[in-house]
């Protein structure tokens, strides 16, 4: 009761509250948190905004990986001259310039690297300090290359810009940034998903009966993976360096554990079914008579496969053994001064695993738990590509100042500076070819990625959120198991369970759910620390009996051991509880895992985890009092945070988690609380109203469709120059909104329109989904729409001193324009407004006849005549015409004049549009309908579209009618009503504003005829649904040819719309016709209307000749002539050319 | 059943409406003569006018058939010629409406003409000259400049420029020929508010015009009016035991205001049927069950006729009726009614 008068009456409500007993409550009786604790969500998504996780992997690349990077790669030093050096002090990126070194202004705003098709890049500077003769010197702000820089990234020039300034600077404040502009074109890093580095996997293969304990170490310098795994009942080490399988017991021991009883306890414990399992690997390594750790390392030695380069010393075995388990094995941990013992552990513990997975099968790990995946974002991917590219560049560097070096006795002393500028296009270029290609290559590694980039979807404003928010699978898409593609119940509230693909990568393309988070990487030393202060027995000094015995908690912090606890609850509490207070970061994340007697602290990036609310003693912390400040502006999303009013969990924390969803269902065990359950689903699922009440595959058919719809892409859509944009005439925000439409400010960008929908039957042209429009709303401006398609010219210099040139209009002997030139104006470019017709010239280009060999001597001199260019110009193409929307006269990046012009339609609906409610429910227009034919209701009323009722049963969609009956309620009311998942308007509200009205509860209204006059029998479900109009229009897909072009190699018709090819008769048609024995029409189809080709066939020798004359027989007799199909005729050639003769056998066929 | 059903009722029930055709026409119903004759016809035949302002109309045809009753709805829709612009010729447009777009909302705009002095246009025809006879020239040029003397601080575009937002009431119409003496009082748009574009200093629209007959079949422009319907009267009939008490307010509130009454003595009687939306509300509750009878006259036709101020709704039903009339004598001509 409070907490609702607390939402109008700030002030009344507190008063209440101060009451010793109000309405029969206590004070100290629960009071409900107000309706609005979704207002956090807002205040969420403000701070982060709805690509905060490219953004924060970004900024955390160019703010602090970036630096770590150089800090690890910080001095080249010189082979040759061991005076020489050079240490880099410091890296950071700038800010976005122009490249052009003479421009007046050298600050670039995104949008002019999309119409010049630049890179949108910042210099990176360098602070380097070498030796210069004797002297040290020091030089800052070096410039060694350019990083493409995020759009509204901390080094984007669009960061804290009001709307306003956006405007100025021509961008769309509610675009969401997050992509890179390389060459012109809005390339996103797509999130992707890989299993997590440096953590126990354990798996099994029941039907072998193997079990295995396996771990992907990755550093900077390497990245491995060891196994631990059964063979036999006996285990293993394997590792891909190691020739052969090392039993367990010899390999801890060359990690120095020389004795079977440490052994035993390090992985047994004291626990007799463990030791069972395990003492069978003792008798393994004493049979091999390896009893040290010198026997046991030198043994590993002689096992490695060596890939030595011819430079190096031959090592001897032992060495070879330190050297691959101090190295290749177990990577991530490191070894300092041949001290194993912590490397032992890690080993001994992934065996314990395998051990305990032996006993019960049960206690394997899953692959697809979200919790152990980690989210690979742009930064990290970055990060990789800039280490790879920088040590390339000291290696060049240092190769080329050994170059110099070397020589005994120079001229001038030597500046190192001048060989570093050298190379810095490497970085450069490499870091847009990857971008621009999307094929991370990185030889570290020896990783080979393709598909990492993609072009940045612009056919709606939804594409572009949608690919923003995608995150794709690093798993094949031919594999045929469906556990990587299933739905996952850790999936909750992380990713959305709508939205997804069809088809081949259905499952395996993710979308991220709206409220989430990704966290980026948290300094690992301060928690070390802390978890010592919090009372942990530290490794170093406790054996495998204290580690594993009963009551013992190990601690790990991201997969390794740290040391162990006796107290885990505490402990865990204790952590917590500092996390809250803001002392350690708030992405940290602590579970235990009492399968595991482990306590995992995770600090490490690429986990997903979202915001929850607090609950303590069953109350949530958060109170209205909070939502009233965070309505008033007095608190934001970040208060809420440092209060330890909320808090983010990632997937693994979630499970020591109780968490409600609503206020009213908190027990004394709950934990947390839940602030809005309609944030399990994407930014994309969130357009559907009432998406509970439909079936599940039609909330993701509606995923797929909602990306296609035609609408308002960006505020600067007239501003932009893309290959193929569609936009809409007249879009509307819909009837029924949800709050994920506010959020994601759907409303402000919308793609689709009201429509007046009358589900009935009417004139058989509406089966199979097909709609029913009516022409005096497509009069109106109904569904119509812009398809705006860009031609790029360049005008290339070549080497000659040549360049293409923009010739005049060529007229007629009255001085007119030729037709074809009608539209062109004297600079051979076309005028803005003007008709293109099919045929017509619209940049007349002319290219230089000679444009490879040096013009001297040719023409004499610079004044090239006429006859020195031919006409080159770009025609127009299209049975349709466009109209001249734009033209674009400016530079690109390699100073070449580049002319843009773009090609604007105007389409209104015709039959055969497809279209598409937001509830996967779509339909060709099939009849395009009068108005005075429609049915119309009492109020004169007649439909935009009428929908055939079957529609319904099969889908059930019921979304769909209960977003017709809240439009129709909002219509009549005045007000937009809401559909959001799990709430929204209620329908029977719905249906009480509907009696209100004089309107049926049901939605269902009486309708006249509008052929017949008389009144229909049957009452109509009949109001406003929201209807997308999809890209796929028939203007751009209908074909059909009588005679057209041939390809030349075979001479059949060409295939394809855009070829203007044939039709083809394909093979089950053939069949048919066969089976029908309609031979001549086979002949026809086949052979005259396709290929047919006249050959002369000698009878005597059965080959072809030419003219009547048979070139083998050298005569004339008995040359026939024969028409065949030329595709035949080729086979028989080439036959011959691989010295079979094909030999035709002639026979009267009567 | 106790009482005879009128036999021009539509019944209409929870589920479904019932009887929606006419029966007059010979043995239908056995014994009863319900065939069409002129003197009945004529007897019948009844016009009300409930309302006629200079936009809207409403008024009650009575006594006709659904077909004659849609034929004068159909008509009115798309068979009256209208005048609306079909040419428009840019001069100049830098405003950001692209050029189709602002010729398809000039298109729309309702022009108050009386289209009887103009003569068809032959649109076919590619020599067909514009004449001053079947074509009225309009003119539209606006251009915007920054306001100097705004007021400081206003972000109000109106008036931060002139002709921030150029309106219909900003075409000119520009007389050719005799077209002065047609139309003394000029050609402009019926609505002088339609926003046509908005500009920013710099933007500029220049263009000519050129609007000719038309008829809404051919495009909605065309339709003189915004719609036109009609409705059937609806008749409630409380049958057997008067319903009182509380249960006559619960009646009440399940029509439209107006339409039940409740009388001195407690009943619930119905005052104004006409008021009725239809809403089928009472049929909703079992208390009502078998205590009334919902339904609509089946030739008492209730039509609204919403002008778009280029004619009046009266003249536009009577050019309804005259169409028709032409239409039936030429059937009567070549004597196709047969």
């Amino acid at each position: 009761m409070a907490a609702k008068s607390s939402g109008a009456h700030p002030d009344s409500s507190f008063n209440d509250l101060l009451q010793p007993v109000y309405h029969g409550k206590g004070l100290s009786d629960p009071i409900k948190t107000a309706e609005d604790k979704w207002l956090l969500l807002p205040a969420f998504l403000k701070i982060k905004g709805l690509v905060k996780q490219h953004l924060d992997s970004f900024n955390y690349f160019v703010n602090v990986d970036i630096k770590k990077i150089v800090k690890a790669n910080e001095k080249v030093v010189s082979d040759v001259d061991p005076e020489f050096y050079l240490k880099y002090l410091d890296i950071r990126v700038g800010m976005p310039q122009r490249k052009e070194q003479n421009s007046l202004n050298t600050n670039i705003h995104p949008h002019e690297c999309r119409l010049r098709d630049l890179t949108y890049a910042a210099p990176i500077f360098v602070d380097v300090e070498y030796t210069r003769g004797k002297k040290i010197v020091v030089r800052k702000g070096l410039e060694i290359g350019r990083m493409p820089i995020m759009l509204r990234s901390a080094r984007c020039v669009l960061t804290g810009k009001n709307e306003q300034e956006m405007a100025t600077l021509m961008e769309c404040p509610l675009d969401p940034g997050g992509y890179f502009i390389v060459n012109g074109t809005e390339k996103v890093i797509l999130v992707q998903e890989q299993l997590s580095k440096n953590r126990i996997i354990v798996e099994a293969d029941e039907k072998k009966g193997i079990f295995q304990a396996s771990v992907t170490s990755s550093t900077h310098e390497r990245k491995s993976k060891t196994y631990i795994l059964t063979k036999h009942n006996k285990i293993y080490l394997k590792h891909n360096s190691i020739a052969e399988d090392i039993p367990i017991v010899l390999a801890l021991k060359a990690c120095g554990i020389p004795s079977d009883l440490e052994i035993l306890q390090l992985v047994a414990g004291s626990d007799l079914r463990y030791q069972e399992v395990f003492s069978i690997n003792m008798e393994e390594c004493a049979k091999l008579n390896i009893f040290t750790q010198q026997q046991a390392l030198e043994y590993i030695g002689s096992k490695v496969k060596t890939s030595r380069r011819p430079m190096s010393p031959r090592l001897t075995p032992l060495q070879e053994g330190i050297e691959a388990l101090a190295n290749t094995v177990i990577a991530h941990i490191s070894v300092n001064d041949l001290d194993f013992r912590e490397k032992a552990i890690y080993m001994a513990i992934m065996t314990r695993r395998v051990v305990m997975a032996m006993v019960n099968p049960q206690l394997v790990d899953d692959r697809d738990y979200v919790g152990n995946k980690r989210l690979e974002l742009a930064g990290q991917l970055l990060s990789l590509l800039f280490e790879d590219l920088f040590k390339k560049f000291n290696q060049d560097f240092k190769t080329s100042i050994d170059k110099v070096l070397k020589k005994p006795n120079r001229t001038s002393e030597f500046d190192a500076l001048m060989n570093i500028t050298i190379h810095s296009n490497n970085i450069t270029t490499g870091m847009n070819r990857a971008i621009s290609t999307g094929n991370w290559s990185l030889k570290r590694f020896k990783m080979e990625r393709a598909g990492v980039t993609h072009v940045l979807s612009r056919l709606s404003y939804i594409s572009a959120l949608g690919m923003m928010t995608r995150i794709s699978s690093q798993f094949e898409k031919t594999r045929k198991v469906s556990g990587p593609r299933a739905l996952q119940p850790s999936q909750f509230g992380m990713l959305c369970p709508s939205d997804t693909p069809e088809g081949e990568a259905c499952g395996l393309v993710k979308n991220l759910a709206l409220m989430t988070h990704i966290t980026t990487d948290d300094e690992e030393e301060p928690i070390k620390r802390l978890v010592h202060v919090l009372g942990a027995e530290g490794i170093s000094t406790i054996t495998g009996h204290e580690l594993h015995a009963p009551g013992a908690y190990g601690i790990f912090l991201n997969g390794t051991l740290l040391g162990i606890t006796r107290t885990p609850i505490k402990f865990v509490q204790r952590f917590r509880s500092l996390r809250r207070k803001g002392r350690v970061s708030a992405f940290i994340s602590l579970n235990v895992n009492h399968h595991h007697k482990a306590v995992h602290i995770a600090t490490d990036g690429g986990r997903i985890c979202r915001p929850l609310i607090i609950v303590e003693k069953s109350k949530s912390l958060v109170t209205p009092k909070h939502i009233e400040a965070l309505k008033e502006g007095r608190m934001v999303f970040d208060d809420f945070l440092k209060k330890g009013l909320v808090e983010y969990l990632d997937v693994n924390e979630e499970n020591d988690c109780m968490i409600a969803i609503y206020e009213h269902q908190i027990t004394k065990n709950t934990t947390h609380l839940e602030i809005e359950p309609f944030t399990v689903l994407g930014a994309v699922a969130g357009l559907i109203p009432y998406p509970h009440h439909n079936q599940s595959p039609r909330n993701t058919y509606q995923c797929a469709m909602g990306k296609q719809a035609i609408g308002a892409i960006a505020y600067n859509q007239l501003q932009r120059i893309d290959t193929l944009l569609y936009l809409m005439v007249y879009p509307q925000q819909p009837m029924v909104k949800t709050r994920t439409i506010e959020l994601i400010q759907y409303d402000k960008l919308p793609a689709g329109q009201n429509a007046t929908v009358a589900v009935m039957s009417y004139s058989g042209y509406d089966i199979e989904d097909a709609l029913v429009l009516n022409k005096a709303s497509i009069d109106r401006g109904f569904g119509r729409c812009q398809v705006l398609r860009k031609n790029t010219t360049t005008l290339k210099r070549y080497s000659n001193q040549t360049h293409d040139r923009l010739d005049g209009i060529k007229k007629d002997q009255e001085g007119n324009p030729i037709y074809k030139h009608a539209i062109l104006e004297n600079d051979g470019l076309p005028g803005v407004g003007e008709q293109v017709v099919n045929g017509m010239v619209y940049v007349n280009k002319q290219v230089p006849t000679n444009a490879s060999d040096s013009m001297l001597g040719t023409s004499g001199g610079p004044t090239a005549s006429a006859d020195d260019y031919k006409d080159s110009p770009v025609v127009y193409k299209n049975p349709e015409p466009s109209y001249i929307d734009k033209v674009l006269l400016t530079a690109s990046e390699s100073e070449q004049p580049l002319v843009k012009v773009l090609l604007r339609q105007t389409r209104r609906p015709e039959l055969g549009d497809k279209f598409s409610s937001r509830h996967g429910q779509k339909g060709v227009c099939g009849i395009i309908v009068q108005q005075e034919d429609m049915p119309f209701s009492d109020s004169g009323v007649c439909p935009d579209i009428i929908m055939n009722p079957h529609g319904f049963p099969s889908r059930m969609t019921v979304g769909k009618m209960i977003e017709l009956v809240s439009g129709k309620a909002g219509v009549v009311d005045g007000s937009l009503q809401y559909g959001t998942a799990f709430g929204g308007s209620k329908l029977e509200d719905m249906s009480k504003i509907l009696i209100e009205k004089g309107y049926s509860y049901s939605g269902k209204d009486m309708l006249t005829s509008g052929v017949s006059g008389e009144c229909l029998q049957a009452y109509i479900f009949f109001g406003p649904i929201y209807y997308q109009k999809l890209k796929h229009m028939v203007l751009d897909k209908m074909h059909a040819r009588a005679r057209g072009p041939r390809a030349v190699l075979t001479r059949q018709p060409t295939e394809g719309r855009s070829r203007d090819g044939g039709l083809r008769l394909g093979e089950m048609e053939r069949d048919c016709l066969i089976a029908y024995g309609a031979s001549q029409l086979l002949l026809e189809r086949l052979m005259l209307s396709s290929d047919a080709f006249e050959v002369d066939v000698c009878g005597e020798c059965g080959l072809m000749g030419y003219n009547g004359w048979c070139t083998t027989c050298k005569s004339a007799k008995n040359v026939y002539k024969l028409t065949i199909p030329y595709a035949a005729k080729l086979l028989f050639q080439e036959l011959l050319s691989m010295n079979v003769a094909p030999r035709l056998k002639l026979a009267d066929a009567f | 059943m106790a009482e005879k059903k009128p036999r021009n009722r539509v019944g209409i029930e929870a589920d479904r409406v019932t009887d929606v055709s006419s029966t007059d026409f010979p043995g239908y119903y056995p014994g009863e003569d319900h065939s069409w004759n002129l003197e009945k016809f004529q007897e019948n035949l009844k016009i009300h006018i409930e309302y006629i302002s200079e936009l809207n109309a409403e008024f009650d045809l009575i006594g006709v058939d659904a077909s004659i009753a849609n034929a004068f709805r159909r008509i009115m829709i798309s068979e009256i010629p209208t005048l609306a612009i079909e040419y428009v010729y840019i001069e100049n447009n830098t405003s950001i409406i692209q050029d189709e777009v602002l010729a398809h909302r000039l298109g729309l705009i309702p022009l108050k003409a009386n289209p009887d002095y103009l003569r068809w246009f032959k649109k076919d025809d590619p020599d067909f000259e514009p004449t001053d006879y079947d074509t009225v020239v309009l003119q539209l040029s606006a251009k915007c400049t920054a306001n100097p003397n705004a007021p400081e601080g206003t972000t109000d575009p109106k008036l931060l420029y002139n002709n921030a937002h150029v309106y219909a009431r900003d075409i000119v119409y520009e007389p050719q020929g005799r077209q002065s003496e047609w139309f003394p009082e000029g050609i402009a748009a019926t609505n002088p508010d339609i926003l046509i574009a908005k500009l920013r200093p710099g933007q500029e629209i220049d263009l000519t015009m050129h609007c000719i007959l038309g008829i809404g079949q051919d495009h909605a422009k065309f339709s003189p009016v915004a719609t036109a319907s009609y409705r059937l009267l609806p008749t409630i009939d409380i049958i057997g035991e008067p319903i009182t008490g509380e249960l006559a307010k619960k009646f009440r509130s399940c029509f439209p205001k107006g339409v039940i009454s409740i009388n001195s003595k407690g009943e619930a009687v119905v005052k104004d049927a006409r008021k009725d939306t239809v809403s089928r509300e009472v049929l909703r509750h079992p208390e009502f069950e078998g205590r009334v009878r919902l339904g609509r006259q089946r030739d008492h036709f209730i039509y609204t006729v919403e002008s778009t101020g280029a004619m009046t709704p009266d003249e536009i039903f009577l050019k309804s009726v005259q169409l028709l009339k032409k239409k039936c004598q030429i059937l009567r001509k070549f004597n196709l009614a047969a």
